[in-house]
């Protein structure tokens, strides 16, 4: 009961300081729509994949990287918390670490699923005004992507906790957005078909967790066009979900021990 | 048995050790006192005992819980209020209070009853709902105190609680903080190097410096031990040896340019002393202090550096520490 409570009380703690923050939300409107109609529209007059045109084709790899900036950065942001030591008070009080972490996971989790949420409201009106033919919005496919979307978010975060809780000051933000969260990005199919990668770059595309996610919320919005193929075998949303699940269990467990370790 | 006893408890940083083998034991109840100067090793000994900082050797047993073995059943028994500011900025006063108490599991009855108590006593009852961010520093620090005390723990540590309050505020956080102690029967573990609080509050204290405890015991018994009231005067010209033979003078040290004088009832040896001291610009008598303890004991005065730290001067120390 009291562990619940201080879940409650982290989880309370980061949604409203996430809708407070209007910076925050701002630009996670602005960005997705940046890609969307920029790169999408530059880069759409001239290629198009899968029989639909190139906006429509990035629409998941901009939900996911929605979900892949918000997430990493939110864990990473408990560096912040310990300057400026709240995480003091959190970690004095009488919680198992393992609760703060779950209270920060569900935290960071709602952040993020609120501007997904956004974005979807986004790719029904550009579906309507004729921007985006060929994405299928329906209540189900939105659903089953929420749900890919919060498994990816929950391994996402975990990642950026773990780095979070071993770094002493926020000097390393640019490391983490150079050497971690662009390559998952750009390394995710996101932006192009992985069939017929050059053999150098495949290895990296299919260890990325990020991949799976984008091809299964792709599979559902889009359709069976440019699936992920390894051997002969290809990929159905069922396996990709497994696959996000399995990364975020994994991360959780890495996580949860790093918690436990961490030093102020 | 002592429901706090440090055993051997050490922590050495890179160069130099902030707590030295310290063996402390105190009882349920009491008010007792770390004092020193900044940087003496108070802060890093409430952090380790408060389960935050992981000692280099030694451990302490708290509540009858070992603070490197059992982190979490120690962390069920105490409070603590912290010497840097630790609110969340976006949230308002109340909010953070309210956090405080789920973290703590209060009941919400009761919860709302201690903030409304607790935000009385700090005098913040009207800005309530503002954000922490427009609260001034001394706003801060006293929404820090109040959230410490909210939940009434049975052990409450206090880091330098009144630090840059104004003296109203800081005489009612004593009383509130004495009330706690007798009525809850609550054991209070203080540090701060303002000796006028230490003095007023503290049941026992212990005076600290470079990591080792200097001199223990109750702060009316260690004024006694220097050995009754001290004159200090300005002579013209000074014959230390006719001041010599006088045998109910205890002591006899130069301070800043002037001597000191220890000795039991001064007032009624007073004439006989300026008989032999000839002609002087300036005599006072007074009681000892615990700065006179503490400069009894190490040598030298206590206020060095920055007593009245500022903010930004403590949050410059408190970020070299961590």
């Amino acid at each position: 009961m009291s562990e619940l409570k201080g879940i409650y009380a982290l989880w309370y703690r980061e949604t409203k300081v996430f809708l407070r923050e209007r910076s925050r939300v701002i630009s996670s409107i602005i960005n997705p729509l940046l890609w969307l109609l920029i790169i999408g529209g530059g880069l759409g007059s001239a290629v198009s994949f899968g029989g639909v045109n190139y906006q429509t084709f990035i629409y998941p790899g901009v939900l996911i990287q929605t979900a892949l900036f918000s997430s990493v950065f939110f864990g990473v942001y408990i560096v912040w918390d310990k300057k400026v030591d709240f995480m003091k008070e959190v970690l004095v009080a009488p919680m198992r670490r393992t609760s703060i972490f779950v209270g920060k996971i569900l935290g960071g989790s709602t952040d993020t699923l609120l501007q997904i949420l956004i974005l979807f409201a986004i790719g029904f009106i550009f579906t309507f005004v004729g921007i985006m033919p060929g994405l299928h919005l329906t209540v189900s496919s939105i659903a089953i992507s929420l749900a890919f979307l919060l498994m990816t978010t929950i391994g996402l975060v975990s990642i950026g906790l773990i780095l979070g809780s071993q770094m002493e000051s926020p000097e390393g933000f640019q490391l983490i957005i150079s050497f971690l969260v662009f390559p998952l990005f750009f390394l995710s199919g996101s932006l192009f078909p992985i069939t017929n990668l050059p053999n150098w770059l495949a290895p990296f595309i299919f260890m990325n967790p990020v991949t799976y996610a984008v091809d299964g919320i792709r599979t559902i919005l889009i359709g069976e066009q440019e699936k992920v193929i390894i051997g002969a075998i290809q990929l159905s949303p069922m396996l990709d979900f497994m696959i996000v699940t399995l990364f975020s269990i994994i991360m959780i467990g890495i996580g949860t021990y790093a918690f436990k370790k961490m030093k102020l | 048995m002592p429901i706090i006893e440090t055993k051997k408890l050490t922590k050495k940083f890179e160069k130099m050790i902030a707590v030295d083998t310290l063996n402390l034991q105190i009882n349920e109840g009491e008010i007792f006192g770390l004092l020193g100067p900044n940087g003496a090793g108070k802060t890093t000994t409430l952090l380790m005992l408060v389960t935050l900082k992981p000692p280099t050797s030694g451990t302490a047993i708290i509540n009858g819980f070992d603070i490197i073995k059992q982190p979490d059943k120690v962390r069920k028994s105490i409070g603590i209020v912290f010497q840097d500011p630790s609110s969340d900025e976006i949230l308002t006063g109340y909010e953070n209070l309210k956090l405080h108490g789920w973290l703590y599991d209060m009941p919400s009855d009761l919860r709302e009853e201690r903030i409304k108590e607790v935000l009385d006593l700090v005098e913040l009852t009207d800005r309530k709902d503002d954000r922490v961010k427009k609260y001034s520093g001394g706003m801060r620090r006293r929404l820090e105190l109040a959230r410490g005390l909210m939940h009434h723990p049975k052990i409450l540590f206090l880091d330098e609680p009144t630090l840059g309050l104004d003296p109203q505020s800081r005489e009612h956080i004593w009383k509130y903080i004495e009330r706690l102690a007798k009525e809850k029967n609550m054991t209070i573990i203080i540090t701060t190097h303002y000796m006028e609080e230490a003095d007023k509050l503290c049941d026992r204290l212990a005076i600290i410096d470079k990591g080792r405890i200097v001199v223990l015991g109750a702060p009316k018994q260690l004024k006694k031990d220097l050995g009754g009231d001290i004159i200090r005067l300005k002579a013209i010209a000074l014959d230390v040896d006719a001041l010599k033979k006088l045998s109910y003078i205890k002591d006899i040290s130069s301070c800043e340019g002037e001597v000191c004088l220890t000795l039991e009832d001064a007032s009624s040896h007073l004439q006989e002393i300026l008989n032999v001291v000839g002609k002087i610009e300036s005599v006072e008598i007074r009681s000892p202090t615990l700065d006179d303890v503490f400069l009894h004991y190490t040598g030298r005065a206590m206020r060095e550096g920055t007593p009245e730290g500022s903010w930004a001067e403590k949050m410059m120390h408190a970020s070299e520490k961590t």
